[in-house]
This record gives structure tokens, sequence and C-alpha cells, in this order.
């Protein structure tokens, strides 16, 4: 057939018509469309039944009750425990990504050595075997003492279960990170001489002087503490809030009163000299129930009157007094302290400067005030027997007599031989939480052998050189005695939500195993057959009762006898610890930030939780500090430019954010950044704090009662 | 509750966020992401990509230290109802897909993913942001993807998502009532996850059209006006689009109120004049 070009044509353009107008090119289409685009990747979740499971949040020491949302035995929701009497139905951000902690792709899967620069599985009778061999060779040597343990506190029965160790072993070097906790320990002993912790009946206070404390950024119980912040203004109760920063508390307080940095003392003790010479102090107990009044008395009349506090604090003479007189009328005041979260130690000196404000009040042991908290103990720990080993080890001083991690790691850093042979480090992160991070470091780098029961690659797991992996708290049996601040005693009891999906161990359990394999005296004290064995026989009697309802709760019946003040501590004027660097070379002040959103103890923030982060905070992997526009305008800087900050401690390269909330003359850094281990979706963003700001030690306690530091910025 | 309000037995599910108890502590906007499967990826810095059902937003009353104040506004899906709630949000009136619909029998503005096929339209409409398009596959490391919720389809790229005021709780408090062989739902049965979670309590959710829910005795909406609501403290945000949003916050603080909607030089104190002077 002969085709033209114009027969070609039409033939063409016909054919194209006729498919056109015939359903086989849009059928294609969209069957391309379907079949190229639905990938099999998209997860489709298993169905199943539903189940709530309850438990305790360990993940920072507020111990609140959640409940865990199963499906099929998987957990797929963390809630609020309703009815759990630490938190009642609330749960905060990092409660809620608990299970984001149990998947964490930076979790330590099995036991692990150190070979050379890498980590190499070992199995868990081999590794508990080799450092029963370490430790075993340790005694032979006659240096039981040169064992030391670091824990995250010394209350829940597996840390008693490592004190125990040790102390059999032979040394009392078990150390647990400072906190204000210890700070309020050692304020309530040598201002009333007994051995307690402090409540604070806040619910019942009609006016709460905060000096710092981050009371809805994290201090003492978070949840709880939220709790009572919504239900201030029903209570017509007052809360103040004084810093140099307007902190989320001091926005929602009903009057923040800016201080300069490291002034809370002054302020306190101006406050006291104004309440003194108006006679505004409950005198029954002050004549009745004190000793040392007048030499506090003649003291603050003669050095912190409102005129010259005025001058040190930024406060204006007139607020200073009104101020007092509106404390010492209220009818149930309380004054607390701790800044931030609390998570460090703080100067004790100041604690008891605000303490003073309590004692004047006489607002002790009673409803709405300063409760002196019993500390909780469990009776039925066994009768310890030592050998003659361990009896010499003991008699050995501790290596920081203050208890110190701080100060343990100063000495090892400053001794040329490390006096910590071999070092456990249990739920503690002190390369990363410890001031001078880079400095306690080396300080660990320094140790021969150190053995870490971590559940997750943090700072300090990466230069461990064995780590016994534990199960995250949702995989494990623990009790959760209290949490700081607290006027009820709370033991709660955290169950496993799910089996261990790796092959980790309770700690309990890794510390009875290496136990059991030492033999002799040492394993002679430990008669459990397993963790779950001592946890039983240990609760003894609330046993039941703990395991049935999850939590057994202990009410304080107040009012009761109110101890006897000494204010003899306080009428020394010494004791104040200065911040660290010279004004000339350092002209600025770096204070750090505890930010809500995001953790600064143990453990790094969650995905979820770094999401939550606003970009005036991180932007990609640099942090953004805060800086008020008149000393941002002075250096050169504005809103988003890169600066240099330098510390006596270190430099670093950040952001700059202005903003009109803080004080000029200073920088705000958000804690919580800078991991340099953890997961990729926090790792690698921002700065440590701690790595610019150094440990200043007091005096008056032995801790590290470093806040900020003098600081410089410059452009970039 | 008028005559009116007797007829109709349809919910208006809506939300109230007393902003001088939130304290930006961010639990809302993790239960949220916890609740709904949302994904989230190594830089979520940069927040015009970061999906965000609920997200909490810093406001400052501008002034300088120390009379600088600071308020967190929680802004989940407004869900709004259009002039009178006859279903003109403005995502519903440009969605070519169908895939956003207005649920009369709720209230709520759904999503079905399925449906979507990601252009974006809705999210030009939509004055709140609260819309958000999944530019990637979604990808959960180790296996985090064992945590997802069952009731809530995991999204695929090309999809857009937002706030469904947990639909999937309404599904299931409905179930439980027809299970118990009862019609209507209690209060405390249906609470969204972000409302479940507030830790200060500022979060309070509800039905609109029953006059004894929390939500209606703490705003009184004038059904008569547009669900404006009657309390002088309570305000919605953008008022006057008309887009009549189910979402309402309360603050005491004038600042607070103010930075709701755009207003011209002196115009809040004017409008602010009248209110006082009004009998409401």
């Amino acid at each position: 057939m002969k085709v033209d070009r114009r027969s070609f044509l039409g033939l063409g353009l016909g054919a194209v018509a006729g498919v056109t107008v015939s359903p086989m090119p849009w059928k294609l289409i969209d069957d391309v469309s379907i079949w190229t685009q639905n990938w099999p990747w998209t997860p489709v979740p298993p169905n199943g039944e539903v189940t709530y499971e309850n438990t305790v949040c360990t993940l920072c020491p507020g111990h609140c009750g959640i409940s865990v949302r199963k499906i099929n035995g998987r957990p797929v929701k963390i809630e609020g425990r309703k009815g759990y009497p630490i938190n009642d139905g609330g749960v905060c951000l990092h409660g809620l990504s608990s299970l984001q902690y149990l998947y964490d792709p930076a979790r330590i899967k099995y036991p692990l050595i150190k070979k050379g620069k890498s980590w190499e599985k070992i199995p868990w009778k081999d590794a508990i075997t080799l450092v029963a061999g370490k430790l075993a060779e340790l005694r032979g040597k006659g240096g039981p003492d040169k064992l030391a343990c670091i824990a995250d506190d010394n209350k829940s029965i597996i840390s008693g279960l490592f004190e125990r160790f040790l102390t059999v072993f032979g040394s009392n070097n078990f150390y647990t990170m400072d906190s204000m906790e210890k700070t309020w320990n050692m304020t309530l002993k040598k201002m009333h001489h007994i051995d307690a912790s402090a409540g604070f009946d806040l619910k019942n206070s009609d006016f709460i002087l905060s000096f710092g404390c981050g009371f809805i950024e994290g201090w003492g119980s978070p949840v709880h503490n939220f709790q009572i912040n919504s239900s201030l203004k029903d209570n017509k109760a007052k809360f103040i809030q004084i810093e140099p920063r307007l902190s989320h508390t001091a926005a929602k307080a009903d009057r923040w009163i800016p201080v300069k940095p490291g002034t809370d003392a002054d302020l306190a003790l101006g406050m006291c000299c104004e309440i003194i010479s108006n006679n505004l102090y409950d005198t029954s107990y002050v004549s009745d129930f004190t000793k040392g009044f007048n030499d506090f008395s003649n003291m603050v009349k003669k050095n912190y009157t409102p005129e010259k506090i005025s001058v040190t604090t930024g406060v204006s003479v007139s607020e200073i007094k009104a101020l007092a007189v509106k404390f010492a009328k209220a009818k149930t005041p309380v004054a607390i302290a701790g800044k931030g979260r609390g998570y460090k130690a703080g100067n004790l000196k100041e604690f008891a400067a605000v303490h003073a404000l309590n004692c004047l009040a006489g607002n002790i042991n009673k409803k709405g005030g300063v409760i002196t908290m019993p500390f909780m103990e469990y009776g039925n720990w066994p009768a310890i027997n030592m050998d003659s080993i361990a009896s010499s080890g003991i008699a050995k001083p501790e290596i920081n007599r203050a208890g110190s991690v701080a100060g343990l790691f100063s000495k090892i850093n400053s001794s040329e031989k490390s006096p910590v042979d071999i070092l456990f480090v249990y739920q503690s992160n002190p390369c990363y939480t410890l001031h001078d991070a880079n400095a306690m470091e080396k300080a660990v780098e320094k140790i021969p052998f150190i053995v870490n029961f971590s559940s997750v690659m943090d700072e300090t797991a990466t230069k461990a050189d064995i780590i016994l992996p534990s199960h995250m708290f949702l995989e494990r049996y623990e009790d959760v005695p209290g949490a700081p601040g607290l006027v009820e005693s709370i033991t709660g009891l955290s169950v496993p939500i799910v089996g261990p999906i790796f092959n980790t161990k309770n700690p309990g359990d890794s510390i009875l195993m290496l136990a059991k394999v030492l033999k002799g005296s040492v394993a002679s004290n430990f008669p459990w057959k397993n963790y779950q064995d001592c946890l039983k026989k240990i609760t003894g009697n609330i046993w039941n009762k703990l395991a049935k309802d999850g939590y057994v709760k202990k009410n304080v019946n107040l009012p009761y006898i109110r101890p006897d003040a000494d204010f003899s501590f306080s009428a020394k004027n010494t004791g104040y610890i200065k911040m660290e660097g010279n004004e000339g070379s350092f002209p600025l002040i770096l204070v750090p930030v505890d930010n809500m959103r995001l953790l600064s103890g143990d453990f790094a923030s969650s995905p979820f939780a770094v999401k939550t982060v606003s970009d005036k905070v991180i932007k990609k992997h640099d942090i953004l500090v805060e800086l008020n526009p008149a000393t941002a305008k002075k250096n050169g800087l504005a809103q988003g430019d890169y600066a240099m900050i330098a510390t006596p401690k270190g430099t670093a390269k950040v952001k700059v954010h202005v903003f009109e909330g803080i004080m000029p003359g200073l920088i705000g850094m958000d804690e919580g950044l800078g991991h340099k281990a953890e997961n990729i979706f926090i790792k690698n963003k921002g700065v440590n704090v701690n790595e610019l700001v150094g440990p200043v030690m007091d005096t008056g306690s032995g801790l590290d009662a470093a806040w900020g530091i003098r600081a410089k910025i410059s452009r970039v | 509750m008028t005559q009116e309000q007797k007829k109709r037995k349809n919910h208006i599910f809506g939300m109230v966020i007393d902003l001088d108890k939130c304290t930006g502590c961010g639990s809302c906007m993790v239960a949220c992401m916890s609740e709904n499967n949302v994904p989230f990826r190594e830089d979520e810095s940069d927040k015009k990509r970061s999906i965000t059902w609920m997200r909490v937003y810093k406001m400052t009353n501008g002034k300088p230290f120390p009379d600088t104040e600071i308020c967190y506004l929680p802004r989940p899906c407004m869900h709004c109802g259009g002039r009178d709630d006859r279903g003109h949000s403005p995502c519903v009136s440009v969605c070519p897909a169908n895939a956003t619909q207005y649920g009369y029998d709720t209230g709520i503005v759904s999503q079905i993913y399925t449906r979507c096929f990601g252009c974006r339209y809705c999210m030009a409409a939509c004055p709140y942001h609260a819309r958000y398009f999944n530019w990637w596959d979604p990808k959960w490391p180790g296996e985090m993807e064992k945590y997802l919720s069952p009731d809530v389809s995991p999204r695929m790229r090309g999809v857009v998502e937002k706030c469904s005021f947990c639909y999937q709780r309404y599904q299931a408090a409905r179930d439980k009532a027809l299970y118990e062989g009862r019609d209507e739902i209690k209060e405390n049965e249906y609470q969204t996850a972000c409302t479940e979670a507030c830790p200060a309590g500022a979060i309070t959710f509800g039905d609109l059209n029953n006059p004894d829910h929390m939500v209606t005795k703490m705003v009184q909406p004038d059904f008569h006006h547009s669900r404006k609501p009657r309390n002088p403290k309570a305000f919605r945000l953008l008022e006057r689009l008309e887009t009549n949003p189910k979402v309402y916050y309360i603050s005491q603080r004038d600042w607070v109120r103010k930075a709701g909607d755009n207003y011209l030089k002196g115009e809040w104190e004017k409008l602010n004049k009248n209110r006082s002077n009004s009998n409401e």
C-alpha cells in the first residue's frame, strides 16, 4: 500500500485520536500512578487486644506513675497514671517518649569489651568472669579501697546492692552525683542538727518564694509541681520567682524579680534583716526553739541592710522591703532554693540563707511549710560480715571525704597515678554531666579498668573497658523510692512492661552474679537467688502492697514537732562562693538554662523531645545562646550571627538569639545539648555547657557549687 | 439550651486552652506525636518541614527587660466550621480530591490519606499553618516501628496530614457506647491525647453543643454569632477571618488576647472600650 506523507499524517492523527478516546491511556496512567507509588515500606502496625499496664518512670528523679497502652502485649503509648500519688494522671514529654528509649538505636544490645579502640561482643558468662577476675586481683593485692562506684542515687535497692558490694569488698568509695538534694540535707543538718531530707508542702502554701528554682522546668518532681503551679490561682497563693532571666517559671509567676546572678543569698539575708528589724518573725519559735539568733541578727543588720543589698542585687530598696514584709506576713510562706532543675548542688551557705527565711517564719513541719522528712530506709538488709581484707579497706579514708564525684575526679586528675583502679558506673553519665566535662573525661581515661552498667551508649559508656548492659526501665523490676521535695513517703514499683528485647540484664542481677563468682566473704553477703528475690525480701512487709497497688505511701501527720533552729551557721558571713573568672578578661556571665524539653541528667533527650525544641535553641547542628539586645549590640552581634564564647574552661562556637527576657551582661545557654555519643537525633547538636563551666568546690559542703562562670563573647 | 440546640443532636467538638496555665512544657506535642504515629527526622530545626500536628508557639509582649513577658500557645488544628458551621473551612473548600471533609455530626475536619495526592492547596489555604506535608517517606530507626499504634494509619510521602482531634478515640468511645447499648458518649470517654497528657491541666476538650460540658461552661459560645465566646477573657485566633475555629483560648492578660489577631494601631483599645461598656 502506498503511504504518502498526507495519508501517513492522517492515519497517525487518527490513531492518536482513537487511542485517546479509548480507555487504554487513561487506564495506563491510572495504573502507573498507583503501582509506582504504593511502596511496601509504609508500615502497617499489627492490631490486637488492648491492655493497660501500670509502672513507674525513672527517666528523671520525679518518679511519675505511668500507664502503658499495649496492643497484643506490644507497648504503643505511654499515658499518665490516674490516682498515682505523685502525678495523678499527669506525665511529661520525656515520660511520654519512654518507648523511644526502649527502642533507642544507641542501646547496648549485649555485653561489650573494648579491644583497642573498638567494641567486641562478649558472652555474659565471660564478661562476669573477666570482671570478677580483675576484682579478685585487686583484693589479692590488698587494694580493695581502690574500687570506686558512681551511681545515680543511694536510695533504691539496686544502688543499695552496689553500695553493699563495695563495703564487703573493702571500699567506702561509693559516690552519687551531687544535686540540690544533698545540699538541702546538709542545710537541715547544719541548721537543725537532724538527719532529714527537705519536703515542701507547696500545695498548701500561700506564698512561695523561689530562688531560681525551675518550678515548671523540672525542679523536684516535675509533674507534681506543674499541678501545684496550676492550682496556685485557685488557692489564692502567690509565687515569686527570683532569677536574672525570664524562664518559664518566671513568666508564669505572679512576680518576677530579676537579680544579678550569684546574689540570691544577699537578697535572702537582706530580707532577713528587714524581717528582724521590724519584728515580723515568729517570736515564739525563735525564742523557744533557736540558738545563735542574736549573732545572726547582728550580722545581717550590719552587713545586709536593704540599702546595701540593693546595690549588690540590683533590686530596689522598696522592693526588697516589700518582699520581706509580704513573706513574713503570709500565713504559710515557703522559700525554696536549687537553681533550675536542681541537678547541681549549689552553694550550701546560699541554701542556708534561704532556709533562714523559713526559720524566721517558723513555718517548719506545719501544713503548707517546709517538712523535715525522715530518710526512707528498708529495714531488711541482713547484717554485713566483712573479712579482714574488707575491714582494712574500709578503715582507709574515702578518696573524697565529701562524697562528691566532682571532687573524686579532680583528685584523679591531679594525681600522677589514679587512686581508683576499678570504677563501676551505674546509671550515671559523669563524662557529660560534670562541670569541666573535658577535664573529667581525661580523669576517666586515667582509670585502668572501668565497668559500665548503662543501657545506652552514652559519653561515659564509650570510655569504659567493659559494658554489662542493663535493661531499660520498661524491662525491669525496680523499687522506686521517693522524689525530691515531696511531703509523702512514697515507694513505687517499676515492673517489666516487655520482656528484655536485647541480651541485657537487670543491673541488680549483674551485681549479684559478680558477687557469687567472687565467692568467699563477698558472696556470703548476697544470699538472694536473683534480684527479684532480693527485691521481695528487702521490701519485706511492704512487698505485698507494693506488688498489688504498684506503690506504698506513708503520709506525714502534720503538724509535728519543730526541730530547733541553729542560726549560728548562717551568722558566720563566710562560705559564699565566687564565680570563676576575673571580670577584666571575662566581662559577661554565662548562665546555664534548664530547658524542660531537654533532659540534662543521666539520660539524653529522645527524638520526640528534640523535635519540640525551638529553632531559637537548636538550628541544624548549632546551639543558639540568649543575649539581651543591649549586650548583643555592645559586642557587635545580631540575631543569628555566629559567635565565639570563651570561658576560663574552654571555648565554643555558637549562634546568637537576641532575647529581651535575659538580663544584660549575661549569656544564657541551654543544658542538655552537645552530646558526643547517643543516637543521631541528639548527637553533635549544639554545645555541652558543662564543658564551659568549671567546678567551684564549696568549702562548707565539699560539693561542686558552681552555677555559671564568667565569659566573653566575640564575633566570628 | 435554645430550641435549635435541643433539636440538633450533632456534636461540636472543641477545645479550650488556658494560656495562663500552659507552662510550655511540650507534653501535648509529644503525646500527639506518640498517639498518631507522627514521624521524626534527624534535623527537626527547620520548622517549615517539621510535622507537628500540635505545635506550641512562644509569644512575647515585645517589651524590653525587665518588663518582658512571654506566653506559650499550643495550636492544634482549629477544625474551622466556616460561617455558621456550614462546613466551608478554608482547607475543605479547596481540596480537589475530597480528601478533607467537614463532619457535620462531630464538627471535625477529617483527612483521608489515601485520597490525598499532595497538591498542598489546603496548606496554602490554612491561615493557621496547621497542615503538614510528608516531603519524605517516614523512617522509624531501629525497632521503633514496633511502637506504632494500629488505630492511626502511618502516612507515606506525598500526603498532607494534620490534627484530627484524635478521631480514633472518638471511634473507640462510640464503639464502647454501642457495646454497652447506649447512644451518647460521656464527656470523659472521648478526650484527645493532648488534653489527657497536659500535666498542667491547661487543655480542656469536649462538646461545645452540650451545655454540661466543661468547654461550653468555660467559653459560653454564642451560637447566634458564629460561636463567638461570651467569656470576655476567651478568644479565638484570627477571629475576624470568620473561619469559625473550634479552639478557644483563655487568658487574663490583655496583651495575650491582643496577640490573637492582627490589629491596626489603636484598634484593639477601641474595641476593648466597647466591650467593657457592653452588658456581656
